[in-house]
Order: structure tokens, then C-alpha cells, then sequence
């Protein structure tokens, strides 16, 4: 097969990437959109079996072979609740392959005498940028499957320390550019960009984990366009931009929704318990609790009704309590929403996943900006183990480091309940004022045996 | 114009392609997103063929890091496109309770 051949069918693979994407605007259409680049993928590794440079084929069919056993298993496992983890784990790989790539191309161009300025600094960036992506969501994966605190790690000159490590990696790329046959420059500017990797997440607390999983997301598509530009190939530099432009999307969405820039978060420090003690919660105000019996009896005399589910629901493991809640209501003849907050969850659009998985219709789950407008007309709002997406202080309160992120109006509906742990703050550590409402009622206890708790009262009624 | 500067072209026109496409899909699928853009990522796989294919006998090296990077790729692409699948099966349209 000629040069040409071999781009037109690389550019196939990228069209049917492309519309593997746009299938996902709907998930009527989204099966198709990953069947589109299953067949994408599919195309681009038969094409590459078929390079006239490719001449062994045993370790390609091990890896192959080794890395589809592995990824099946995983896959096939793996609980919803653990999505974010996964994601993050599956990142790193990506940028661990990137680096790979990037030693291996210099090696065999090494041999092959054909060494360039240009292609070195390719070869390098491809090295950093994956090099980075793997340990930052090695330390991502770590954080959310709670072997590392959640907690910011932050230390004197961290920032400064982070520069200082930038600024070496590109003196010597340079270095490594002028003397392309002097591997060293190589490889210690991907030490120093695993050891970046690692300073740019610790500093970052658990609530910035769905920005910080976006970004890494994105990361994973610059370091496949790097690689791109390393071998001349124009398959992955596309992908690999499709797949960075898509994650730094996903940031943007996330750090709007949580009203703060993309910079304070990368800067990091915020969410952990050092925080949260300064908000400390208030006891000169009364909240008002209530038990299961209480909420089964109001959902019984409503019309309409809004669940608001958090990261505590996916904790508590809720979301099947919380489908037969809602048969049990439908029977009833009680019309339930759920409304989603961009940021509930660990990772975009966790919380839409986990209730498709408890098998609640996606036709009456809804978005913020779909929803916020039914408030005032619902007569019993259920917030489980959600806080900072529906305290009021972001509309009212100027101090509150809360203030403009924007909320879910839980507060409107005519009774509030929030089903809680303890009067511990959310994860920005701000006191919900929510609580102190006249209509806002707490139901403490475990989510999961509360919402079976109002489930069997319910029933009797 | 350079192979280089052609990537660039490349480059720039698909972050394009990108920005359009990406926001138009629901947020309600963006962990699937977030899993379906992973396994494309995994396009990597085809450098990592390419340095695993080379044939020679004596450096062993460039073949392992090859081994290596193919199986990570392949992880990826095996892993992200069945757990896309699988998110993606649940929010098949249900049949409202009772109905």
C-alpha cells in the first residue's frame, strides 16, 4: 500500500470518530456513535498491521491480546460508583503508552540514523506530556480510591517548584534538540515530568475531582497529538485533538458550575478539612429533623415531587432504594423529577449513570438549567446526600465563599427534606443555610436506610 | 509546507471539529463521554505498534518498550470501549413503571 492509501484509510478512522462523538448528543443515538468508533479503532490497527515498516508481529498480538484480556475483565467489573476511578486509571495508561512511544520512535530512529532537531522536540514533548498524565492520574486514581487523602497536599514554594521544574524541561529539550543522539536530555526531562505530574494533583482537594478527571481526560488527547506529531501521523493528531478539545470542555463546564477559575483550581488547596474547620457550623440556629414516617405521609398527599441526588447517594449506594421509591410513587400516582447539578458526583454526568443504572427512565431526569423553573411548583423537594448545589447562601450571601456558583432552587419547593449523615459541612467546608429554612426539614441517618425507611411507609399509606 | 506545519493545520482544524461536536453532546452522557474519548485516545496504539513491529535482532529493548506500550493502549481500548458500552445499555429508553 502507497503513502496515500494508508492516510485515506487513517482519515476514515478519524471521520468515524467523529461521528462516534456526535452520536453521543442523544442517547437514542449513542450505541451507534460507539459502535462508530469501535469500527474507527478497529480500521486504524488493521491499517497499521499492514505497514510496510511493521515486520514482527509476536509482541504486537501479546500486547493486543494481554491488554484485551485485561481491559475486558476490568471493564466488565467494575461498579458505577467507581467510574471516576476507572477513568482515571485508564488515563494514566494512555500517557504511560504516549511515553513509551515517544523513548521507542527516538530508539528506532537512533538506529536508523535519522535523528533531526525538529523530530527531537516532538519526541520530547510527546515524552513530557504523557509523562505528565500518567502520574497526575495515577495520583487522580489514588485520591479517589481513597489510598490517598482527598485532602490538598500543600507545601511552602510548591508553585514556585512546579515552575522551576517546567523551566528545566524546556532547556532541555533544547539541549536534547541540539544533540539529537544524546538520549540522556530524553530521559531526564521525562523524570522531571513524572515528578511534575505527581506536584500538579497533590495540592488538588476532592472537590475539584471533576475538573481535575476532565483535565487529565484532555491531557490524555494532547499527549496522542504529541505522539502524532512524532511519527507524521495526522490520524492521531486529530483524534488526539478531538479528545483534548472534549476534556477541556468538560473542565470549563465543571468550573463554571462551581463559579471558580480553571487557574485556582490548578492551584489547588481548596476543599480539604483545613477549610473546612473555618466554616464551622453554627449552633446558635435551629434546624428542624424529621423522620421517614413524617416525608412518606407529605409525599403522599403531593402532586409533585423532586428527588436532588448528590455523591452521598453513590456512597450510600442508594440509587436502588431510591428506584423502587420512585415505582412506589408512580403507582401512586405522584409525579417525581430528579434534578442534577453539573458537579454532583465525582466526575461529569456521574450521577445520570448511576440512576440509568438503578433503571430510572432518563426521560425524567433533568438538568439545572432544564429544572430550576418547577421548584416553586413542587410540593415535596428530597436532597440525598447533596449540600453545596443547593445552599441558598449562593444567591444571598456576598461572604460566602459559595457565592454565584449556581445552585439548584431546592429551597423554593413548598417542604424541603435533606437527607444527611450529621451536621457536617459540605465538601467547600460552608454551612448550609438551607437548614435554618422554615420549610427545610432534616432526615439524619444512613441514605439508603432512610429512603427504604420513607419507602415501606409509604407503601402503608 | 512542512510535514509539521501540516500537522499543525491538522491540529487546529480538529480542535475546531472538537469544540463544535463536543458541545453538543448531552450532559447527560458526559461520563460516557469522558470513558468513549479515553478509548479513542488509545489511538496511540498505533505508534506503539509501529515501534513494537520494528525487526531486529539485537536490541531488545525498543521490542519490550514496545510490548509495553502496545499492552497499556490496548488496555485502554478494550477497557473504555466496554464500560462505554455497558453505561451506554442502561440508558437504553425504559418503560415507565406500571406502563
Amino acid at each position: 500500500m502507497s503513502a496515500d492509501v494508508f492516510s485515506a484509510v487513517y482519515l476514515l478512522a478519524t471521520i468515524l470518530f467523529i461521528f462516534g462523538l456526535k452520536g453521543l448528543a442523544s442517547p437514542k443515538t449513542a450505541l451507534r456513535g460507539n459502535y462508530s468508533a469501535i469500527a474507527g479503532m478497529t480500521i486504524a490497527i488493521v491499517a497499521t498491521f499492514l505497514h510496510p515498516s511493521v515486520q514482527s508481529y509476536q509482541w504486537i498480538v501479546a500486547g493486543l491480546v494481554g491488554g484485551a484480556l485485561i481491559g475486558i475483565a476490568v471493564a466488565v467489573k467494575i461498579q458505577m460508583t467507581a467510574m471516576p476511578q476507572l477513568v482515571a486509571i485508564l488515563h494514566s495508561f494512555v500517557g504511560l503508552s504516549a511515553t513509551l512511544v515517544a523513548i521507542g520512535t527516538y530508539l528506532v530512529h537512533r538506529e536508523a540514523n535519522e535523528l533531526n532537531p525538529v523530530l527531537n522536540v516532538e519526541i520530547s514533548l510527546g515524552a513530557a506530556i504523557g509523562a505528565i498524565t500518567f502520574t497526575g492520574s495515577l495520583i487522580a486514581f489514588g485520591k479517589l480510591q481513597e489510598l490517598l487523602s482527598s485532602n490538598p497536599l500543600i507545601f511552602k514554594g510548591q508553585h514556585f517548584l512546579n515552575l522551576a521544574l517546567a523551566i528545566t524541561t524546556v532547556v532541555l529539550v533544547v539541549l536534547f534538540a541540539q544533540n539529537p543522539e544524546c538520549g540522556m536530555y530524553l530521559y531526564v526531562a521525562t523524570g522531571i515530568s513524572l515528578l511534575l505530574g505527581f506536584l500538579i494533583v497533590l495540592p488538588i482537594g476532592g472537590a475539584d475531582m471533576p475538573v481535575i478527571v476532565s483535565m487529565l481526560n484532555s491531557y490524555s488527547g494532547w499527549a496522542a497529538s504529541a505522539t502524532g506529531f512524532t511519527l507524521h501521523n495526522n490520524l492521531l493528531i486529530a483524534t488526539g485533538a478531538l479528545v483534548g478539545s472534549s476534556g477541556a470542555i468538560l473542565s470549563f463546564i465543571m468550573c463554571k458550575a462551581m463559579n471558580r477559575s480553571f487557574i485556582s483550581v490548578i492551584l489547588g488547596g481548596f476543599g480539604g478539612e483545613a477549610t473546612a474547620s473555618s466554616g464551622a457550623v453554627q449552633t446558635n440556629k435551629k434546624v428542624k429533623s424529621a423522620g421517614p414516617e413524617d416525608l412518606a405521609f407529605l409525599l403522599s398527599n403531593a402532586t409533585k415531587a423532586i428527588i436532588v441526588p448528590g455523591y452521598g447517594m453513590a456512597v450510600a449506594q442508594a440509587q436502588h432504594a431510591v428506584k423502587e421509591l420512585y415505582h412506589t410513587m408512580h403507582e401512586k400516582g405522584i409525579e417525581l423529577k430528579f434534578a442534577i447539578h453539573p458537579v454532583a458526583g465525582r466526575m461529569p454526568g456521574h450521577m445520570n449513570v448511576l440512576l440509568a443504572e438503578a433503571e430510572i427512565p432518563y426521560d425524567i431526569v433533568f438538568e439545572m438549567e432544564e429544572i430550576n423553573s418547577e421548584f416553586s411548583t413542587t410540593d415535596v423537594c428530597l436532597v440525598i446526600g447533596a449540600n453545596d448545589v443547593v445552599n441558598p447562601a449562593a444567591k444571598t450571601d456576598k461572604s460566602s465563599p459559595l457565592y454565584g456558583m449556581p445552585i439548584l432552587d431546592a429551597y423554593k419547593a413548598k417542604q424541603v427534606f435533606v437527607s444527611k449523615r450529621s451536621m457536617k459541612a459540605g465538601y467547600a467546608g460552608v454551612d448550609n443555610d438551607l437548614f435554618y429554612y422554615d420549610n427545610c426539614s432534616l432526615v439524619f441517618g444512613d441514605a439508603k436506610a432512610t429512603i427504604e425507611a420513607i419507602h415501606n411507609a409509604l407503601k402503608e399509606l | 509546507m512542512s510535514e509539521t506545519m501540516m500537522g499543525i493545520y491538522v491540529f487546529v482544524l480538529s480542535c475546531f471539529i472538537g469544540y463544535h461536536v463536543i458541545w453538543g453532546v448531552t450532559p447527560a452522557l458526559h461520563t460516557p463521554l469522558m470513558a468513549v474519548t479515553n478509548a479513542i485516545s488509545a489511538i496511540v496504539v498505533v505508534g506503539a505498534i509501529l515501534v513494537a513491529g520494528v525487526a531486529h535482532a539485537e536490541t531488545s529493548a525498543i521490542e519490550w518498550i514496545g510490548f509495553a506500550a502496545v499492552l497499556f493502549a490496548a488496555i485502554n481500548i478494550f477497557g473504555g470501549f466496554v464500560v462505554t458500552q455497558r453505561m451506554l445499555a442502561m440508558f437504553k429508553k425504559k418503560k415507565k413503571a406500571g406502563e
